[in-house]
């Protein structure tokens, strides 16, 4: 079960041209810069957007070729747009009903579907809110909870963190995490923020300019970005683990591959699970040999596993518990003596490492 | 701001007074102590029939004005600027010959008219063809309030309300129109207002029979020539209902 896009679509003043394909269970990420057609994406898949050639099925239904349009309320999917767009004359619960009541369903019975969507989330409370009254974070969840409400066959989230405050951002996107998890449906999360991509989906593709530069599993990419843009997005150390307090503003983030140690967020009194945190490569320093007396937090041994070089920075990845992504400045590579399969330590500072902690 | 050179602020004052001085000097010359008369059959006949006919002109200018602003501001066809300037066209039309053309048409030599005598129904010289004179010219007071609001909507709700399996007319009805709902009672009102005052095309085309198609303005301008005083006490209720209408639309259309 799955859907397939090979599209040519004309938007305001550029031509998209994509194939993606996405899989039931594992949703995927549709990234790239502003610009690159991925909102005019999101909207051909939901039916809004003409297509000029080419085909969209889901589960080898034709929704648009040649011949065939299957308008947006025939479609079956649940899009959350960006910034929301709710419908600002009715309620929260009204806005998460919606669907169930265009199709049809009495109103007693789509109200107690949109109570309990709305206390899954934690949103019982704000039912009878207008949009107006709702904080951003709300406001985002009620619009998650009207794309679901009608249990659609493909879920469409245009950039559903970006609109968001830092702590609404945290909050939602663990939220989005859970309904992920769940959801039997093919799901397509439209992004530019790495975190969300690595954090939301199973694979990814790349837009750029209306093409396709590359797609993949998100470790794929991770592995082998195709692009500056996918380096840029991807080429950045994320880690997930355990996070642990340690006393004197430190603590100890243990992930399956090794541990580091960051600074601790005054609010942590006890341990906590799935906590992402994030380390920029231009924040990891080289040395060829263990450095006498470095004032980081975080010093580790481990290989060189492949240097990439584009005259100006060097990508360094190294094998070591966790393993890492360093940048360099190209002349560091031989003043430092760097080779492939050589021995190097890394080493970073507890500040530099930015967390996400589950709400 | 910077401050306005004083011209502009002599002339804007001048213009208030010149606004002003009329009403006042109504009150002025009001036989206050008559006010009693306008209890009396003939003034209260005209008020029933005004209310009468502006009403259902604006309930008119509500059923046919908002589809027209809909297609105005949505629809792509040919000849759409002609037929905006067409709707539109009653706003600068003289009445008295929006009342000439409404013979021209339902009269009972008229192109319609003949057709409707037929089957029995009369339009010139009736209350419905005061109301069908008086929504007439109000119609596209309220088509230009609502298509200002259909242009300023965020389209994107539609597409929302579309995504989730909505029907065209269950986006219509739940989604757009909810939406317009300021600038909807706005055009009433004004619609309203403007059929209320309405005096040409009605006396053209419906004629001044008291009871029937003597609305107030009407009223006021036959005692002007035998009766002054109820003249005067008539306008005044004209100006007490211009203000209510005023005070309806608040914020929301002309003050700002």
């Amino acid at each position: 079960m799955s859907l397939r896009a090979d599209v040519r679509c004309v938007a305001a003043d550029f031509v998209v041209e994509a194939s993606i394909e996405a899989e039931r269970g594992r949703p995927l990420a549709l990234v790239g810069p502003n610009g690159a057609g991925k909102t005019t994406l999101v909207r051909v898949l939901a039916g809004l957007a003409p297509i000029e050639r080419g085909t969209v099925a889901l589960d080898g239904m034709v929704l648009d070729d040649d011949t065939t349009h299957v308008p947006p309320r025939d479609r079956s999917a649940g899009v959350v747009f960006q910034d929301r767009v709710l419908f600002d004359t009715m309620s929260a619960i009204e806005n998460v009903a919606f669907g169930l009541r265009a199709r049809g369903m009495r109103a007693g019975e789509a109200r107690e579907r949109a109570r309990d969507l709305l206390r899954s989330m934690d949103l019982e409370h704000r039912a009878n809110a207008r949009p107006a009254e709702l904080s951003g974070g709300e406001a985002q969840r009620v619009a998650i909870a009207r794309a679901l409400a009608h249990e659609p066959a493909l879920l469409l989230l245009d950039e559903p963190l970006s609109s968001l405050d830092v702590r609404a951002r945290t909050d939602v996107r663990a939220l989005l995490v859970k309904v992920l998890a769940t959801f039997s449906g093919i799901a397509i999360v439209v992004t530019h923020d790495p975190v969300d991509a690595l954090t939301l989906a199973d694979d990814m593709v790349v837009l750029e300019r209306g093409r396709v530069s590359q797609k993949g599993t998100v470790d794929d990419i991770r592995r082998a970005p195709r692009s500056e843009y996918a380096a840029e997005l991807v080429g950045i150390n994320l880690f997930t683990g355990r996070l642990e307090p340690m006393g004197d503003g430190a603590a100890r983030l243990q992930t399956d591959a090794g541990a580091i140690v960051v600074s601790c967020p005054a609010e942590l009194d006890s341990a906590v699970e799935d906590v992402t945190a994030l380390l920029r490569p231009v924040d990891v320093v080289l040395y060829p040999e263990q450095p006498s007396e470095a004032s980081a937090r975080n010093v580790i041994h481990g290989t060189i596993r492949s240097i990439a070089d584009d005259g100006q920075r060097a990508r360094i990845r190294i094998e070591a518990s966790p393993p890492l992504i360093a940048d360099v400045t190209s002349g560091s590579v031989s003043r430092l003596g760097l080779k492939e399969g050589g021995a190097v330590w890394a080493s970073f500072k507890a500040v530099e490492v930015r967390l996400v902690l589950p709400s | 701001m910077r401050d306005l050179p004083a011209a502009v602020k002599v002339l804007a004052a001048l213009a208030v007074v010149a606004v002003a001085l009329p009403l006042v000097a109504l009150a002025a010359r009001a036989p206050w102590s008559d006010i009693g008369r306008l209890g009396a059959s003939g003034p209260r006949t005209a008020l029933i029939v005004s209310f009468e006919v502006s009403l259902a002109a604006a309930a008119l200018a509500l059923v046919f004005g908002v589809p027209v602003a809909l297609v105005l501001a949505r629809a792509r066809f040919p000849g759409r600027s002609i037929v905006r300037s067409l709707a539109l066209l009653p706003l600068v039309l003289p009445p008295v010959v929006a009342g000439v053309g409404l013979l021209a048409a339902f009269g009972r030599r008229g192109v319609l008219g003949r057709g409707l005598a037929a089957i029995g129904i009369r339009l010139p010289f009736t209350t419905a063809g005061a109301i069908l004179a008086s929504a007439f010219v109000a119609t596209p007071l309220l088509i230009l309030t609502v298509e200002a609001g259909v242009r300023a909507l965020d389209r994107r709700k539609e597409d929302a309300a579309e995504t989730l399996g909505a029907s065209r007319w269950y986006v219509l009805r739940r989604v757009t129109l909810p939406a317009l709902a300021p600038q909807i009672v706005a055009g009433l009102v004004v619609a309203w207002a403007r059929a209320l005052g309405e005096f040409g095309a009605t006396i053209t085309f419906a004629g001044n029979i008291r009871g029937r198609t003597q609305t107030l303005p009407l009223a006021v301008f036959e005692a002007m020539q035998s009766d002054p005083g109820a003249a005067i006490l008539m306008s005044l209720m004209l100006v007490a209902l211009s203000l209510v209408a005023l005070v309806a639309l608040r914020g929301r259309f002309l003050a700002r």
